[in-house]
Formats: structure tokens, C-alpha cells, sequence
């Protein structure tokens, strides 16, 4: 069986093999446009907040 | 009609002279002495750094600018401060020396009421051998703190690409490049824009990306890491950045001070005090940051730079500096006013004051060479600390000397972060991150130093989304375009 793009990096070295690395459905979300627009909006709104604490 | 100087115009420098200019209005002068023609927003620079943005859309020409907001601009730099002024006279000034406006190298006595001193760091390459001399970068590595540095890094980029796709393979090193630097978080920007560049171009397979750091650990980004909401767990930035790292193949080198460069090759010195070296086809290394080495004089001409200026060159101002044992730091020891403890006239914004301690945890190695970051002083505080200074010296001046001093501590001030990992508005990706506050106050908030409520971070192309909209909205807000002094710093 063919190895996962995921976990071909973690027989590289002992710092990678320990590490979390993302998987297939993780690493398409981050670039998901439709899921991204929605993260957008709500990391925009929690920055806003932030920004509104620090002033 | 009273007078404000402000020396610097970066993020800090910019903010408190555009907004001092619109509160005191034509009644008093603000002037901005700097020695650069153009405002470069300087997060951009990274993409500057790999070919995706020109020079030109990151920086803008200072004088019209100015010209608009009615503030007087000199181009120079300044030498010396005489805060009790000199024998000929009672009233405090600045020593310039212009760059530029036809005057370049005449020097000029600059007097104030209020001054702020927001010149930012000196980039001191000098510190490690090879690396520089003095504030100018070296022959073996690139840099982006500048826009011309980072043009000059993306043509050397671009050959190195060209000799991958012909086949060669490249090693490329970045990081600090000494024991004692910030701004670790502009080079992890860097390695995961190249290592986006590269894919893109075809021929990752054919580099060895590696990050060498003071950071006793990845993720410690200056501010000792943090503990962040990921995903519904409260994550150590450590777990949340090794993982970047793994899932994009870039190997790393932690607490490391690089004591030499040489022409393709770096040797460091680590926490537990062995050598080592490693060599590169491309290198981009960080400089530590010193003060700009302002000197300052009595009325009689005595040098009093060590009661001004902390020895590292930054302003001394209303921080706590007694030297205490990592385990009694606290929140408190940080300024608030930034206002100078002994001429209460002067005041510093930005990265041009002393801190009273690095936020990390000190390190050294069994030889005694400090390794560990210094505190990161820059973007969102910055332009923070600046406003607030502003608003102080035009109450001071508005309302006499017992107006009140605004404050904006960095252990009461959150900050907003997007560390770019790839450019890209369909492919790009970027860390968003929250941290509040920036210093941790662990009387407050015992279990992590900082609230995780409004501590966040994720990775996405949203987050790229948000950088790529930041860079025209500050762009926009420097210009001072109509509604600027709406958007937040």
C-alpha cells in the first residue's frame, strides 16, 4: 500500500515523526473557498474583538 | 504655538505624527525627522522577498504625505538629543544631519517641546562576523527588513530557482542570525513563502529548506510561546508550529546563535554549548535590532546618553528596569506612558524603547553566550503605543502639564497576527493568531499567562486573505486617505 502524502514526511526525521501532521480532508479545508470564506468572516470578528480590547 | 519632534517615521513614528498633526490641528507644528524619502509597510516585504510584490507597491513617497497633513518633514537622521538644551540656551533640541532634500550631510539644531522618539532599530549585521558591518547587510546572505533588501533577496531567489530547474539542487538557511534577535516571526514568513514559491515553481524536490533560530523552541516567536484555541484545544504554539514544519518538510535547528557566516556556510553555537555549522546556497538570516545610538548632553555639554538611554541604545521610560530573577517578572514591570523617567518632555513609542526584560525564558549556554530571543515590539503594538503616545504629548500640550498620560501597556494590549505561509488568493495560506495579552500577566490569567479566550490561531487561506486586505488597508491608512483615522492600528 502506497504511503499517504500525510505521513511521508514523518519517517524523515524524529522531530517530524513526532509532530501532528494534517491529513487529506484537513489540509483541503484550508484551501476550501466556500469553508475559508466562513473562517474568514469569523476570524475577522474575533480579531475585530481583540483589537477593540487592545485600544 | 508649541513645538513636537518626532524622530522616525515607521509604524510608530507615522501613527503618532499623522494623528498628533490632526488633533493639534495649525495652532502648533509637528515635525517628523527621518532618514528615509518613502514609508515602507514592512510585513509586505516578504512578498517583496520572493518576487510577488514589486518595491514599488509596498512603499510610498513621504513628502506629499506630509505636505497634506501639514506636518514638517526633514529627512535626516538624528545624532543627539540636548534635553535641557545648551549653554547659549534654555530650550531642548535635536541634532540632525539630513540624507536628503538637497541637504544631504548638513547638520541642524532642531528645537522642541515634546519629543518622541520612535526611530526604530538599528539592524545591527555588524553583531555577527560575516553577517555585516555595522547596519549594512554582507555579501553572503539576503535580507527582508528592508524593501531593497528584499528585492535584492527575490533576484537572488529567482537564480536559484533558475539552477533548480536546471537540475541543481539548493540548500537554502533561514532564521536569526544571533543569539539575541526578534523578529523571528518576518523569517518564519519567509521559509514557508519560499518553500510556497518553490512548489509552485516545480522544483521543491529539489531543495533543502532549514530554519535555524535562537527560539529555544519553534513557535516561542519572542514572546516565550503561547497557548492558543486550535480546533476547540488550547494548544502550545510549539505543537501548532512543529506541525507547520512537518506537514511542509522543513527541518529546523533551534536555540541555536550563529557566531559566524561565511560564504556558504553558518557556525553556531546551541543552548547546551556544542558547535556546529551548516552550509547554504541561500540564506536569509535576521539581524539582532539595537537603539540607533542617539547620544544625548547636559546643558553643559556632559554626556548623559546613560541616564537617557538604556545600554542597549533603546529609551529609558516608565518600565520597571530593576534586574530581578526570571521567576519575580511581572506584567507591572512594563511601561505605560512610555514618557522618559528623568525629562518628562520625551517619550518613546515603538520599538525605540527599552523594555524592562525579554519576555522568554533566559537562556544561556554552558559558555555563557545568551541565547534567546528578544521581545517583539512591532506592527499592532507599535502603531498602538504610538496613537497613545500621541494623544499624551497633545493633552500635555492642550491642557498644561498635569493632563493625564494615556497608557498602552504591552501586558494590557492584545495583538493580531498574520504570519504569512504562501501567497496565493486562491492557493495562499497564512497563520491567523490573537494573542492577548502580548506580555503574559500570569496573576491574571495563572494557567497560561494569557487569556485563551481571546487567544487564537488557525492556518487557512482566509488568514492570507486577511494579510493580502491588510496590506492595502494600512497602505491606504498610512497615505491618509479619506476615513484613514478609522481603521484600527
Amino acid at each position: 500500500m502506497a504511503v499517504k502524502p500525510e505521513e511521508f514526511n514523518f519517517a524523515k526525521n524524529n522531530k517530524f515523526n513526532n509532530a501532528m501532521i494534517p491529513g487529506k480532508f484537513a489540509r483541503a479545508m484550508r484551501t476550501c473557498k466556500i469553508w475559508q470564506f466562513i473562517r474568514f468572516v469569523i476570524i475577522n470578528l474575533k480579531m475585530i474583538v481583540v483589537v477593540s480590547k487592545s485600544h | 504655538m508649541a513645538r513636537l519632534v518626532v524622530l522616525g517615521g515607521g509604524v510608530a513614528g507615522h501613527t503618532a505624527a499623522t494623528f498628533a498633526a490632526d488633533w493639534l490641528g495649525s495652532n502648533h507644528e509637528v515635525v517628523v525627522v527621518t532618514p528615509n524619502a518613502k514609508w515602507n509597510w514592512i510585513p509586505s516585504n516578504i512578498w517583496v522577498g520572493v518576487g510577488q510584490m514589486s518595491k514599488e507597491e509596498v512603499t510610498f513617497d513621504l513628502d506629499p504625505v506630509y505636505k497634506k497633513a501639514g506636518i514638517t518633514y526633514k529627512q535626516a537622521k538624528a545624532i543627539s538629543l540636548n534635553p535641557e538644551g545648551n549653554a547659549s540656551g534654555d530650550k531642548p533640541f535635536v541634532t540632525i544631519e539630513y540624507t536628503g532634500q538637497g541637504k544631504a550631510g548638513k547638520s541642524e539644531e532642531v528645537t522642541y517641546d515634546y519629543l518622541i522618539n520612535a526611530t526604530g532599530p538599528k539592524l545591527n549585521f555588524g553583531a555577527t562576523p560575516g553577517l555585516g558591518e555595522g547596519s549594512q547587510l554582507g555579501e553572503h546572505t539576503v535580507s527582508v527588513c528592508t524593501a531593497d533588501h528584499a528585492e535584492h533577496a527575490s533576484h537572488e531567489l529567482a537564480k536559484c530557482i533558475e539552477k533548480m530547474k536546471k537540475g541543481e539542487h539548493q540548500k537554502f538557511l533561514i532564521g536569526t542570525g544571533h543569539g539575541m534577535c526578534t523578529c523571528q516571526g518576518a523569517a518564519f514568513e519567509y521559509i514557508f513563502n519560499i518553500e510556497h514559491e518553490l512548489s509552485k515553481a516545480g522544483v521543491r524536490d529539489k531543495a533543502e529548506i532549514k530554519w535555524i533560530s535562537n527560539e529555544a523552541f519553534l513557535g516561542d516567536f519572542g514572546m516565550g510561546g503561547l497557548h492558543m484555541k486550535v480546533g476547540g484545544y488550547v494548544v502550545s504554539s510549539r505543537i501548532f508550529t512543529e506541525s507547520l514544519f512537518a506537514e511542509r518538510g522543513v527541518d529546523y535547528i533551534t536555540g541555536a546563535h550563529v557566531n559566524k557566516v561565511e560564504k556558504g556556510k553558518v557556525t553556531y553555537e546551541l543552548l547546551d554549548g556544542s558547535m556546529g555549522e551548516e552550509t547554504f546556497d541561500f540564506s536569509m538570516l535576521i539581524p539582532p535590532f539595537a537603539g540607533v545610538g542617539l547620544k544625548a548632553y547636559n546643558k553643559a555639554g556632559d554626556d548623559i546618553t546613560d541616564t537617557v538611554f538604556a545600554p542597549n541604545g533603546f529609551m529609558k521610560v516608565d518600565a520597571n528596569y530593576t534586574p530581578k530573577p526570571y521567576e519575580e517578572w511581572k506584567a507591572s514591570d512594563w511601561p505605560r506612558t512610555y514618557q522618559n523617567p528623568t525629562f518628562k518632555n520625551l517619550f518613546a513609542a515603538g520599538i525605540a524603547f527599552a523594555p524592562p526584560h525579554i519576555i522568554s525564558k533566559p537562556a544561556k549556554s554552558p559558555n555563557g553566550t545568551v541565547i534567546n530571543p528578544t521581545p517583539p515590539r512591532t506592527g499592532m503594538p507599535s502603531g498602538i503605543i504610538g496613537k497613545a503616545v500621541a494623544h499624551s504629548v497633545c493633552d500635555l500640550i492642550k491642557n498644561g502639564e498635569g493632563a493625564h498620560l494615556h497608557e498602552a501597556s504591552m501586558a494590557e494590549m492584545g495583538a493580531a497576527c498574520v504570519a504569512s505561509a504562501g501567497k496565493g488568493w486562491l492557493d495562499g495560506q497564512a497563520a491567523a493568531m490573537t494573542v492577548f495579552p502580548v506580555v503574559p500577566d500570569f496573576e491574571k490569567y495563572p494557567g497560561t499567562g494569557r487569556d485563551t479566550d481571546y487567544t487564537f490561531g488557525e492556518i487557512g487561506l482566509a488568514g492570507h486573505w486577511i494579510k493580502h486586505i491588510l496590506h492595502y488597508l494600512f497602505m491606504y491608512k498610512a497615505k491618509l486617505k479619506p476615513f484613514w483615522k478609522v481603521i484600527p492600528e
